[in-house]
């Protein structure tokens, strides 16, 4: 609105934006790109050089890719770690551990996030904000003050035993913590925001109108959310189910501090060939190989999806 | 009226502190296009939204065809409503909004076929039926809004603000063909609008409200030759109101300072009315006789089918509409002309508030 002067005319102001947007074009368009590249795809690269490396003791633990040391240009590939991490299924059932909790998660993410995006994104203007600056306020804090918060809540002498021992109910501390359900309430707690956040997104653009005009025409409340409501809000449930799903497979952190022996998961396994056996080699070959599989079935999705998208004009 | 098909008996309903709809009472027969008529919080589309289920009136009751509807969820109530921005599904096409309700009501597939086709056809959809809802135009929605409703035959069909989303000419086209529909198939209409000539060119019956009230129920000729009060006289069409006084027994227009004869001169009247084209004016000037006053030209507007003429008589404002097949070259009256306004004692209505 301040763009405009008092007589409705575009201010020269907006044409000083335009022309400066014109002449910056290129940086504009490209900075993020060039961003991309610098910070991923060069890494990426990277990892990529060192899990078809050879290992060997030293630093940088694996050999160089091109030896030039007899005068000859030696080329020292090899698929070898691909085919070491394919043929342990100790890697194999870490990676699905994985996978059955980032799974999990968003399930229990989606259940509990779908009636709080859809009760925030249909209170009033007011209340919505304030709700929204709940859901945010959390993230104000560091992560893992938030995931070691849980640990002293669940621990022996921590809240929950304590008042369950006062009530009598139980007569010594229960251990909730270092199991797989722990993560999984971890993980839940840390990314409910990232699936509420875009599903509130869609659903705050969702009429009403719609889902009167379904009972109108004789859809009951369940009927209506089947056919109306739930099928208009598909791209927030997937947008937010991605956010959840993919970090979740990689994450090292929580099951490193609530999590116990029962489960491996894979992040923590990535971790360990790095800094424990040094064998970087082989670590990367996981890393890379966990993206391979986690992305491919992402794009093919992707552009399934793209086909299904439907413009809500 | 005992035999009527819809009824609303003392309907009230407040939403915090504001009283939206104060005991409002209506009856609806069977097969009329009824429209509910007035500005913006009057109360129309509160009254349109508990008919069709979505608010429950604080007091009140709701009868429709002898059955009791007040407690009933919307899905479960035999009647059918287009909404506003016609609320159609986005996700779905253009067959697919229309078959809809129908397959909430456990109809064979070559059931909801047939009378989706026969619907089509009636509302000329055909060859739409594949496409999404922002592919069509909004002539075009609004008739699978209409689509999506009639399907599933419903004993009254609520439209709110039916052509609001149309430009003017299509909306005039279309004013037409929903009367056309609603006659063919004898469905009880209920229209909300804001638009008094829509109002006016729509309906059998209409309910003028204002502030959760209704003003005035009758059909156009009574609502606009006959209205109750002041509000209704402004709200339909142009009203040319003074303020009158009882002198013997005669009535003397206190802007003008002249004399009406009413044809009931027992109440005690305080206003009357009398409508711009039944005011006739004339360049020359004769003697003053009853009905008669001497004005001076202070606005002309041309509009083609007649002409709008704003008086000035004894400092007082008003207008006049003429007629253009009646306006010859030499007698054509232009700005600053002194005129002679006359009209008929039957033309000038009284009435109290």
């Amino acid at each position: 609105m301040t763009l405009l002067s008092a007589h409705g005319k575009v201010s020269p102001s907006i044409f000083l934006m335009n022309n400066f947007l014109r002449k910056q074009n290129f940086w504009f368009v490209f900075t993020p790109y060039f961003w991309l590249v610098l910070f991923f795809f060069i890494p990426l690269a990277l990892i990529f050089k060192i899990s078809i490396s050879v290992s060997e003791w030293g630093m940088p633990p694996y050999r160089d890719l091109l030896d030039f040391s007899d005068g000859n240009i030696k080329i020292n590939s090899t698929l070898s770690n691909y085919a070491f991490i394919f043929s342990d299924p100790f890697y194999l059932r870490s990676y699905l551990n994985s996978l059955s909790l980032a799974f999990t998660s968003t399930l229990i993410c989606l259940l509990i996030g779908y009636p709080i995006a859809f009760y925030v994104a249909k209170s009033k203007e007011s209340t919505r904000n304030l709700l929204l600056i709940l859901l945010i306020i959390p993230f104000w804090t560091s992560f893992l003050l938030r995931v070691y918060a849980w640990k002293v809540i669940l621990q022996g002498s921590g809240i929950i035993n304590a008042i369950l021992m006062k009530f009598g109910i139980i007569s010594e501390p229960l251990s909730m913590l270092y199991n797989h359900y722990t993560v999984v309430l971890g993980v839940v707690y840390t990314y409910l925001p990232f699936m509420i956040l875009p599903l509130y997104g869609y659903l705050v653009k969702f009429d009403l109108n719609l889902i009167d005009a379904s009972n109108d025409l004789g859809a009951r409340p369940l009927r209506t959310f089947i056919r109306v409501i739930l099928p208009l809000s598909l791209p927030g449930i997937i947008a937010g189910s991605m956010l959840v799903f993919i970090p979740v497979v990689g994450e090292f952190v929580i099951p490193e501090l609530l999590g116990g022996s029962d489960k491996l998961y894979f992040g923590k396994i990535i971790w360990q060939e790095f800094f424990v056996n040094r064998d970087w080699p082989i670590a990367s070959a996981l890393a890379m190989s966990g993206i391979i599989i986690l992305v491919l079935p992402i794009i093919v999705f992707q552009l399934m999806f793209a086909k299904y998208n439907f413009k809500n004009e | 009226m005992s035999s009527s098909f819809l009824e609303i008996k003392d309907v009230s309903k407040k939403f915090g502190s504001t009283i939206a709809l104060d005991q409002v009472n209506l009856n609806i027969s069977k097969s009329e296009l009824f429209s509910l008529l007035g500005s913006s919080g009057c109360g129309k589309s509160t009254l349109l939204r508990i008919i069709a289920g979505f608010e429950k009136p604080d007091s009140g009751k709701i009868h429709l065809d002898g059955e009791d509807i007040t407690l009933l969820p919307p899905h479960l109530r035999p009647l059918n409503m287009m909404f506003q921005n016609y609320a159609l599904f986005p996700h779905l096409n253009v067959k697919k909004n229309i078959e809809f309700g129908l397959k909430e009501e456990k109809f064979s597939s070559s059931e909801i076929d047939s009378r989706t086709s026969e619907i089509i056809s009636l509302l000329e959809l055909n060859g739409l039926e594949k496409r999404k809802i922002f592919e069509i135009s909004g002539g075009q929605q609004q008739r699978v809004a209409l689509a999506r409703c009639l399907v599933k035959k419903p004993k009254l069909l609520l439209l709110d603000e039916p052509l609001a989303a149309l430009d003017k000419k299509l909306r005039v086209q279309t004013q037409f063909e929903l009367v056309d529909l609603q006659y063919k198939l004898g469905i009880t209409f209920i229209i909300v609008t804001h638009d008094q000539e829509e109002a006016m060119s729509l309906s059998d019956r209409m309910a003028i409200m204002k502030t959760g009230k209704v003003l005035q129920i009758g059909n156009p000729v009574e609502v606009y030759e006959k209205p109750l009060n002041e509000y209704v006289a402004n709200f339909i069409g142009t009203a040319n109101i003074f303020n009158i006084t009882k002198l013997d027994n005669k009535y003397i227009i206190d802007e003008l300072n002249m004399e009406v004869d009413p044809t009931n001169i027992n109440k005690k009247f305080k206003k009357c009315l009398i409508r711009p084209e039944k005011i006739s004016i004339k360049k020359f000037i004769s003697k003053n006789t009853p009905n008669q006053c001497k004005g001076i030209v202070k606005e002309v507007a041309y509009l083609g089918s007649y002409t709008k003429y704003l008086i000035e008589s004894n400092g007082f404002k008003f207008y006049s509409y003429m007629q253009n097949s009646e306006i010859s070259e030499e007698l054509k009256i232009k700005w600053d002309d002194l005129v002679e306004c006359s009209w008929k004692s039957e033309s000038v209505y009284f009435f109290n508030e």
